[in-house]
């Protein structure tokens, strides 16, 4: 079973690296690279600061469309190519097929964000020519980033598992965009009265708190980040997630693979 | 034991905007195929063969109905381990080698590492792709494809095999390579189960047939069974660029190619022929009955079909 789930990973992974995904790290390293050059030229003491949040909010912007359009077609594609056939008509279970693919993106963002983050740490070193211990913070912001993508990646999948690839990309994105203001919806939903309240507060904890995991700009500015925050992202994210891949499966068991 | 009992399966599907006109796929299917048979499910294009196979494979859900395979209910994930499946026009990762997807296919299959490097090589060479191990699916022709495929649906030596339409999309020489494959499958005692609308491939591999049209199944039974019915005539051929007299009177219509004559008779002037040849020394080469072709008979089916729903419209 368990083989079963990191061989399918594994050819997720693959099929992303020979679909040159990963060629995304050029145009994020040029853009990183140009703006540490030009940053170190046209400001005075704030280049770290705007290379952090550059960097940082770089790499989570190429990590989310990334994926979201790898997620997007991760079983709808199968489905439409019928590779899916050649798969399912062997002694896996659909769960694991998810479950494989899943990780196998996930795998596929945890390695891009690596290298995301030697860029990152490379430009920090290029304007300030050291590290100081603060900077070990930007760690965490990274560790948000990817709980971030997982999120990302399950509600990609489930929308995949019903839904054409443009539909779910919508889907997938319009929940990223809203999500990142679930703090603001919160507070709209906590001023609401009568029945749009009831439906403010759903909506504000159906859709996922992307709001909480951005401490780009607290990092930025050397500021801590309370363990209990990284405790309640982590479980947050993992809950998240399994709560989307667990509709993802109950579709995609119940679907007829025409 | 049967390989395959099909227990009125069958497949409605809800089409239209709102998902409410029912669509009947396949209506109740019985069908047992035994171990160690080759079955030709026949039917034309969009008969119901795909549909069955799909439900077979746990790729769609039955509306109704059950199926064992190899003594097994055909949900149990088990049986999939024992069986091998080719679709129809199949696709594959194309950024995988043929030898990258045999692996992966092995592992899905649970095959054991050293095993399954021996039987990717073995696969490789049975299916003539041993050459182009290396290079990529994308750049294979529909032929090459389908040779991958075969490979995949046989790499674990699987007891059961479904082919859907195995032969489409091949040249003759495919075609040719395909058969003797099947062939050796039965001779290994497989059982094959495959679709197929191209008679001649079903008439030269078949032990039994069915035959389906508008998702009901018409017809089953063993092709000599099917082509067994004389009609009443044997085909009279012997050597001789002249038709005697004697053959003429009995009123035959003789049809001359070189130096053989070819004439259709009544069975009841079989004697009558005979002696007229020996009388002008001609030289008789063969006397058979003549038999329905499977073509005929399903030609026959496929029209009592159409008429009977005509009559109930």
């Amino acid at each position: 079973m368990r083989a079963r789930v990191a061989h399918i990973a594994s050819n997720t992974f693959r099929e992303a690296v020979r679909d040159r995904v990963l060629y995304n790290l050029i145009a994020f390293a040029l853009l990183l690279s140009g703006a540490a050059i030009l940053v170190g030229q046209v400001s005075i003491d704030i280049e770290k600061l705007v290379v952090i949040n550059l960097g940082l909010t770089a790499v989570s912007l190429f990590g989310v469309i990334i994926a979201i359009f790898i997620g997007i077609g991760l079983v709808s594609k199968e489905i439409e190519k019928r590779t899916l056939y050649t798969v399912l008509s062997r002694p896996v279970r659909r769960w694991e097929f998810i479950i494989g693919k899943f990780f196998g993106l996930a795998g596929t963002l945890v390695v891009n964000t690596f290298f995301m983050a030697i860029g990152v740490f490379s430009a920090l070193f290029y304007v300030s020519h050291k590290f100081i211990r603060a900077d070990g913070l930007i760690l965490i912001a990274l560790y948000f980033i990817v709980l971030e993508f997982l999120i990302v990646c399950s509600l990609a999948l489930l929308f995949s598992s019903f839904s054409t690839p443009l539909l779910s990309a919508v889907f997938a994105f319009s929940l990223f965009v809203v999500g990142c203001f679930a703090e603001d919806l919160r507070n709209f939903a906590a001023m609401a009265h009568g029945v749009s309240r009831g439906f403010a507060t759903g909506a504000a904890y159906l859709v996922p708190n992307f709001s909480a995991f951005n401490v780009i700009s607290s990092i930025a500015h050397e500021q801590p980040v309370a363990a209990q925050l990284i405790l309640h992202n982590t479980l947050y994210a993992l809950f998240y997630a399994a709560m989307a891949l667990s509709g993802a499966v109950l579709i995609f068991e119940y679907r007829d693979l025409k | 034991m049967p390989a395959i009992e099909i227990l009125g399966l069958e497949k409605t599907y809800r089409v239209g905007f709102w998902r409410r006109r029912p669509k009947r796929a396949l209506h109740p299917l019985h069908l047992t195929v035994e171990e160690g048979e080759v079955f030709g499910f026949l039917g034309p294009n969009g008969a119901g063969k795909t549909t069955t196979l799909k439900l077979l494979m746990g790729l769609v859900f039955p509306s109704a109905g059950s199926a064992r395979i190899l003594g097994r209910e055909w949900t149990d994930p088990q049986v999939k381990a024992q069986i091998g499946f080719l679709p129809e026009q199949p696709y594959f990762y194309d950024y995988l080698t043929a030898h990258e997807l045999l692996e992966y296919y092995g592992q899905l299959s649970g095959v054991p590492p050293k095993q399954r490097k021996r039987r990717v090589e073995e696969i490789l060479h049975q299916v003539g792709l041993r050459d182009v191990r290396g290079v990529q699916l994308r750049k294979f022709s529909k032929g090459m494809l389908q040779r991958v495929g075969i490979g995949q649906a046989i790499l674990h030596d699987p007891r059961l095999v479904f082919f859907d339409e195995p032969m489409s999309g091949l040249d003759p020489m495919g075609r040719r390579e395909v058969r003797d494959l099947m062939e050796q499958l039965k001779h290994e005692g497989k059982t094959v189960f495959f679709s197929t609308h191209i008679l001649s491939d079903a008439e030269a591999l078949c032990d039994r047939v069915g035959i389906i049209h508008c998702g009901e199944l018409r017809g089953v039974g063993a092709i000599a069974d099917l082509t067994s019915t004389v009609q009443g005539k044997v085909e009279v051929i012997w050597q001789g660029a002249q038709i005697p007299a004697s053959i003429k009177a009995l009123g035959v219509e003789c049809h001359v190619t070189g130096d053989t004559v070819r004439a259709v008779i009544a069975e009841n002037q079989q004697d009558a022929a005979i002696d007229a040849l020996r009388r002008d020394h001609q030289r008789l080469i063969a006397i058979t009955p003549v038999r329905t072709s499977l073509e005929a008979y399903f030609v026959e089916k496929l029209q009592h079909a159409e008429t009977t729903a005509g009559r109930i419209a």
